[in-house]
């Protein structure tokens, strides 16, 4: 089977180590992965903020980019919404079939090897640590994914922690972190409030990451953040 | 009514800052408020419960001329005098002709977000009318000379320490009352009020145009009092309060009661056919419905809008909304609060006065997630954003930055070139570009990968 990684502009920036455990992660499970070198953004940050003739440029980009991929694996819930959802929403009518073909072919990581691998266990590496699972919105709500990335820690011998505001947003929003920022760093502050003292904090949104743990920074240190595609990397690979 | 609302963002600044004992009161009562609801969805099939309601609000609305002159018709039948006020101002003049009519010196109020809308209680007063909030929660904000703060709960940013201190002041009771206490002294006063009015005011949950029935639902018992004690009644009813059948009736006021409390339903629930009948022993000498407009008519007509008309007031949106959360309802400068409000905001104040606050949400979903007639909020909040935009009415710096971004989105080597380059500047220069600035204010730094994925890629794929 052959997938073409598209690794967002936040990951590629922010969250290289994470992009990289993603292709060894979908390699070790017999996974043909390349890597789109035509690739930017999804075009969410101009789409949630309402600049809508800048968003549908971004995204006919990254349509021509990823027209080839026989299925498109995101390690970010966000995004991949965006491309499964948001670009029906912005195109309309003039969508056409490459719209609906990539949404067809779209899946964030965790859908991916559970729903389309059908694997749901990579590995045991992470027995015995307490992890804390952070629900990105667009993940949860516009993808309807919950269990696949819980049903991944667990079979990988985590103890997941429970967590009062789990599935509450983070306060990233993009650049609403940026127009509001006290709001945001509250929202970021109620989850850092609520979270109970795990091992690792993971999500599989890097602007959910960044956000959380460039907050906990800010407040003068807290938990270790990872991406799930490193935690579930080291699961498999046994250096957890 | 005041309207502050394009100074959201200052204002959520200043809550924060200056008063942070009302994020841990807001997010104590949200909290709460949502975990009632969501176990009161879960005995029951909410979703199918959800789907109905949504449809017997869509179609009042779809032929909401024929259901509001079938209303007309009945309550006149029924003995209630209907009036039709288009604005605030036509309200007005209707409450001080039946205020004159009656002779009326007192007002006592059960809860209506409308009557807050119409600045009604100010109203009132200019007309040397003295007017008694009823509803504990609002009774408290009318001493405190405050706006609501919420739909449902109009005191939850106010604190118990907040409220014994004002009782202490205002009625007496010992500095560190309980909360039983406090509410027997806002019993002894709201008693006295309610047998010296002489108009009661409220507003309506629903109107059924097949039996001309006003149904209100409610905890305290202050509604029941208000639409029966006093010689007079006025209700102020939105126009999209209408639902078409009797039959309807009782899902739609359980429904909403789950939704806003988790209760199977509210304590109370009155159901209003009319004035005081011969022989009957209580009850108003007249009744009067004000059907208001004020702007409904507009969004009506809307396709991106009218859904928002189907809104039962419940609160659902704001007490899972976790921007709401963190400020409350005052941040939002207007009756209305969190994704509702936001989403009313431009519709019934224009984008000029409301447009900020569709940008006070990350678009997370969780509003939509749980309204129990089914408003797709955050797509209606992501619909107003596009018209600030188009109607040229976003900051410039916003414009130029995504359009610069866009255009080097579609140049990928130029757009990883500068990505690189933001990665070599100085913190001290970042630190002064738009949108990082407020970024690096509240987050500790910013972890660039160095070099970044696609760098590491194109040097060598493995
Ligand atoms: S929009 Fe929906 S959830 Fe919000 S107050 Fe109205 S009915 Fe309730």
């Amino acid at each position: 089977m052959r997938a073409t990684l598209f690794v967002t502009c936040l990951g590629d920036q922010f969250f290289a180590d994470a992009c990289a455990d993603t292709v060894e992660l979908l390699r070790s499970l017999g996974v043909d992965v390349d890597v789109a070198m035509g690739q930017t953004c999804c075009g969410q940050p101009a789409y949630n903020a309402g600049h809508w003739p800048e968003a549908r440029s971004i995204a006919s980009h990254t349509l021509g980019v990823l027209a080839d991929a026989e299925y498109l694996v995101v390690p970010s819930g966000s995004c991949a919404a965006m491309m499964r959802t948001g670009y029906g929403e912005l195109f309309g009518d003039d969508g056409g079939r490459a719209v609906a073909e990539l949404a067809g072919r779209t899946f964030e990581l965790a859908e991916f090897i559970v729903g389309v691998l059908g694997v749901d266990a990579v590995g045991s590496g992470l027995a015995g640590r307490r992890v804390a699972y952070h629900h990105g919105c667009h993940a949860l709500r516009e993808l309807g994914s919950r269990e696949e990335p819980l049903t991944l820690l667990r079979n990988a011998g985590a103890e997941l922690v429970q967590w009062e505001a789990a599935e509450e947003c983070c306060g990233f929003g993009g650049l609403f972190s940026a127009k509001l920022p006290e709001v945001s760093a509250a929202m970021a502050d109620r989850k850092l409030d609520t979270l109970p003292d795990p091992d690792i904090v993971t999500s599989a949104d890097p602007g959910c990451l960044l956000h959380l743990s460039g907050r906990a920074a800010e407040r003068g240190g807290g938990p270790v953040f990872r991406h799930l595609a490193s935690v579930l990397w080291e699961a498999a690979n046994g250096r957890s | 009514m005041d309207v502050h609302s394009r100074d959201y963002a200052a204002r959520a600044r200043a809550i924060l800052r200056d008063e942070p004992h009302v994020r841990e009161a807001v997010i104590g009562a949200t909290v709460a408020f949502d975990q009632h609801r969501e176990r009161a969805y879960g005995e029951v099939d909410s979703d199918a419960w959800r789907a109905w309601a949504s449809d017997v609000k869509s179609h009042a609305l779809t032929n909401l001329a024929d259901y509001l002159e079938e209303a007309e018709s009945r309550l006149t039948e029924n003995g209630v005098v209907v009036h039709w006020a288009e604005t605030a101002a036509d309200v007005h003049s209707v409450l001080e002709a039946v205020a004159a009519d009656h002779g009326v010196r007192k007002v006592v109020k059960g809860k209506s977000m409308l009557s807050e809308e119409l600045g009604v209680n100010d109203a009132l007063e200019r007309q040397g009318i003295e007017v008694v909030e009823t509803d504990l929660g609002e009774y408290v904000i009318q001493l405190f000379g405050e706006p609501p703060s919420h739909i449902v709960g109009p005191a939850i940013h106010r604190s118990l320490e907040d409220i014994q201190e004002l009782f202490h002041r205002v009625h007496g009771t010992p500095p560190h009352a309980t909360p039983e206490d406090l509410a027997a002294a806002a019993r002894v006063a709201l008693r006295e009020a309610f047998l010296t009015a002489d108009m009661g005011i409220t507003g309506g949950n629903f109107l059924v145009a097949e039996t001309g029935t006003l149904a209100l639902i409610e905890n305290e018992g202050n509604i029941r009092l208000a639409t029966s004690a006093p010689k007079v009644h006025v209700a102020l009813v939105g126009i999209e309060k209408v639902i078409a059948r009797w039959s309807d009736l009782a899902g739609m006021l359980q429904l909403t009661s789950r939704a806003a409390t988790g209760q199977a339903v509210g304590t109370f629930v009155s159901m209003i056919h009319g004035p005081r009948r011969d022989g009957e022993p209580d009850g108003p000498e007249a009744v009067h419905v004000i059907l208001v407009d004020n702007g409904r008519t507009g969004m009506l007509a809307d396709e991106a809008t009218w859904e928002a008309l189907k809104c039962v007031r419940c609160g659902a949106c704001l007490n899972v909304c976790p921007v709401y959360r963190q400020t409350g309802g005052h941040a939002y400068g207007w009756v209305y609060s969190g994704p509702i409000g936001a989403v009313l905001a431009p519709a019934l104040l224009g984008l000029d006065e409301g447009g900020a606050l569709p940008f006070a949400s990350t678009l997370c979903g969780a509003c939509t997630e749980v309204c129990p007639v089914r408003i797709p909020l955050h797509d209606m909040l992501l619909t107003w954003r596009r018209r600030t935009v188009e109607a040229g009415k976003a900051p410039a710096t916003e414009g130029l930055l995504l359009s610069a971004y866009a255009a080097a989105a579609k140049r990928p080597a130029l757009f990883r070139l500068g990505a690189a380059g933001l990665q070599l500047l100085p913190m001290a220069v970042t630190r002064r570009l738009p949108f990082l600035k407020s970024w690096l204010a509240v987050h500790g730094d910013l972890p660039w990968s160095k070099p970044s994925f696609l760098r590491r890629w194109k040097a060598g794929p493995k």
